[in-house]
């Protein structure tokens, strides 16, 4: 089942095409990566997904109704939750209150306190900040704020995750960690659309890789597609 | 250990908390009058400011719209103080204003920094220079008179609003809601992408802590008998409680009171005593606590607190 298609989706800023009549679509409980240069729009596509910026044209549908217009947080509540490249966390809360949150707001239906306190704390665990709960979101070191704005995310609880650069900033040893954390992620079910500059990753975890290149689609496929593909070869590497 | 603390603490403040409101319930009785006058416009200052904290305090919106919504309460008092009993009087000032902030928030609320307090202060202005306006080209006068109230009666019902005003900001601050208005806060964009109608509640909130505002003005209208548009919006409103709750410090419950309190005090005591250097003084106190006291008298007593239970792990963090 299709939980996500995008139709024809374009975005202009001014005279800049920043996506380019984009056509995509995502399986349920897959795990798709999204690749291309600097600029080439997969940060806008974001954005466009989670309702952050209003599309030019086109449409976006979950679970085939259109999201398309909504507001970022009718879309959360809808069961898509995302992350982004620089970790926006509330860096003046607890991190327990990062998590606690999301869980309270997040859902399709209203929580209880206690049981999103139960529901923050169990995340806080599964992504291994139990231990740090009552420190202030801007006191942890990078790879702990990517981990909570997981943690986040995951408290809202989505079917659909978008990771804008969970990678980015890690050292090999924490790369290896959310390794294992995505994979736990995608063990619970929930569909993965990830933005990723460290190829490594996005080969080992993506069933599916889809290139943009200038706002346009360029490429899509396997992995060992991907990596073989002539264009996307000559797209990174130039001709 | 911190369980023990935390059921030891409660009734202790509690109670001081009740001991206070007795005590500020019978002022009345064995004060005479002026003092009771001067407590009347120290509690008025405590309902702005904690009215004001409401809001911009978790949101950090920075609002300047408090003489709008305090003008209009002290207006809505002076056309209809013959008309409505003075309990139903109070009420409608609130909720004119409430409405009022409806629209304003509506407007405005998308508007963020600079260009939020900008606005804010100029809605304030526009009012003022509207009815001004309207009184000179339309009603032949400018000012109206209102029916005045003894002031026992004013000084109780300002204590009643203020005593509302604190039970709404601490119900405010425990719910869910005050959680989700501090990461509105800290950070806007991320609110709204965990499932905060961020629109809805920073329009519903600015109005609650209009209401507090509308209603002071309108019971304060009928101490001063004679208002008129510059009189009632009064830009040193809008600054007072901005002013008054930094120097307090937003973080905690009580440190919009406490600097409202201090504030007020000092300027009855400066105003008489002083009348000439009272400006300098305040000025010069108030660049002080900016400079020095970031988060206001409350976060300084609350790290002397701090430092007070948590010594023995004083090293252990960080």
């Amino acid at each position: 089942m299709r939980i996500l298609e995008g139709e024809g989706v374009r975005k202009y800023f001014g005279g800049l095409a920043a996506l380019h009549n984009v056509n995509f679509n995502i399986n349920q409980g897959e795990a798709v990566g999204l690749i291309g240069p600097n600029g080439a729009g997969k940060t806008t596509l974001f954005n466009l997904i989670s309702g952050s910026l209003p599309a030019t044209a086109g449409e976006i549908r979950y679970k085939g109704k259109k999201i398309t217009g909504l507001k970022p947080y009718q879309i959360c509540k809808k069961g898509v939750a995302r992350t982004f490249q620089s970790a926006q966390l509330f860096a003046g809360l607890t991190v327990f209150e990062n998590a606690l949150a999301a869980s309270l707001f997040g859902k399709k239906r209203a929580i209880s306190v206690p049981d999103a306190e139960k529901e923050a704390k169990e995340l806080l665990e599964f992504v291994g900040l139990s231990t740090v709960g009552a420190v202030l979101a801007r006191d942890l070191p990078v790879a702990n704020q990517k981990r909570l704005e997981v943690a986040r995310a995951l408290a809202t609880k989505p079917e659909l995750l978008l990771f804008d650069e969970v990678m980015a900033g890690l050292n090999p040893t924490e790369m290896a960690q959310a390794m294992e954390l995505i994979t736990k992620i995608r063990n619970k079910g929930i569909t993965l659309f990830m933005i990723e500059h460290v190829m490594k990753a996005i080969m080992k975890v993506c069933d599916r890789i889809i290139v943009l290149h200038h706002g346009s689609k360029i490429a899509e496929g396997t992995p060992e597609e991907i990596a073989t593909n002539r264009t996307v070869v000559e797209v990174y590497l130039g001709e | 250990m911190d369980i023990v603390r935390v059921v030891y603490k409660r009734p202790f403040t509690l109670g001081l908390l009740f001991l206070v409101l007795i005590l500020l319930a019978t002022i009345p009785l064995y004060v005479p009058p002026y003092p009771v006058i001067s407590l009347t416009s120290v509690i008025m200052y405590i309902v702005i400011t904690v009215g004001w904290a409401i809001f911009s305090g978790p949101t950090r919106y920075i609002s300047l719209a408090s003489a709008a919504f305090f003008g209009v309460g002290i207006y809505v008092s002076a056309i209809l103080g013959q008309i409505l009993p003075l309990p139903v009087l109070i009420t409608f000032g609130g909720l004119v204003s409430f409405i009022l902030a409806l629209f304003i928030g509506l407007l405005t609320l998308r508007l963020k920094g600079m260009y939020f307090i900008i606005f804010t202060f100029g809605i304030s202005e526009l009012i003022r220079h509207f009815l001004l306006w309207w009184e000179t080209n339309f009603m032949g006068t400018v000012g109206r008179w209102v029916v005045a109230v003894d002031h026992t009666t004013v000084y109780y019902i300002m204590l009643i609003i203020s005593v509302i005003a604190l039970l709404t900001t601490y119900l405010i601050r425990r719910s869910k809601f005050g959680l989700a208005l501090r990461s509105i806060g800290e950070n806007e964009e991320a609110a709204t992408h965990i499932g905060i109608n961020v629109t809805i509640l920073k329009t519903i909130t600015f109005a609650i802590s209009a209401f507090f505002m509308g209603a002071a003005g309108a019971i304060m209208a009928t101490r001063w008998t004679y208002i008129d548009p510059k009189i009632a919006f009064n830009p040193l409103f809008s600054f007072m409680p901005v002013l008054m709750a930094i120097f307090g410090g937003v973080g905690q419950l009580y440190g919009p009171v406490l600097g409202a309190a201090l504030l007020a005090y000092l300027e009855e005591l400066l105003i008489t005593e002083l009348p000439y250097y009272y400006m300098l003084l305040f000025g010069t106190i108030l660049i002080i606590v900016i400079l020095f006291l970031p988060s206001g008298l409350a976060g300084l007593i609350e790290k002397w607190r701090k430092r007070g239970s948590e010594g023995q792990y004083a090293n252990t963090r960080r």
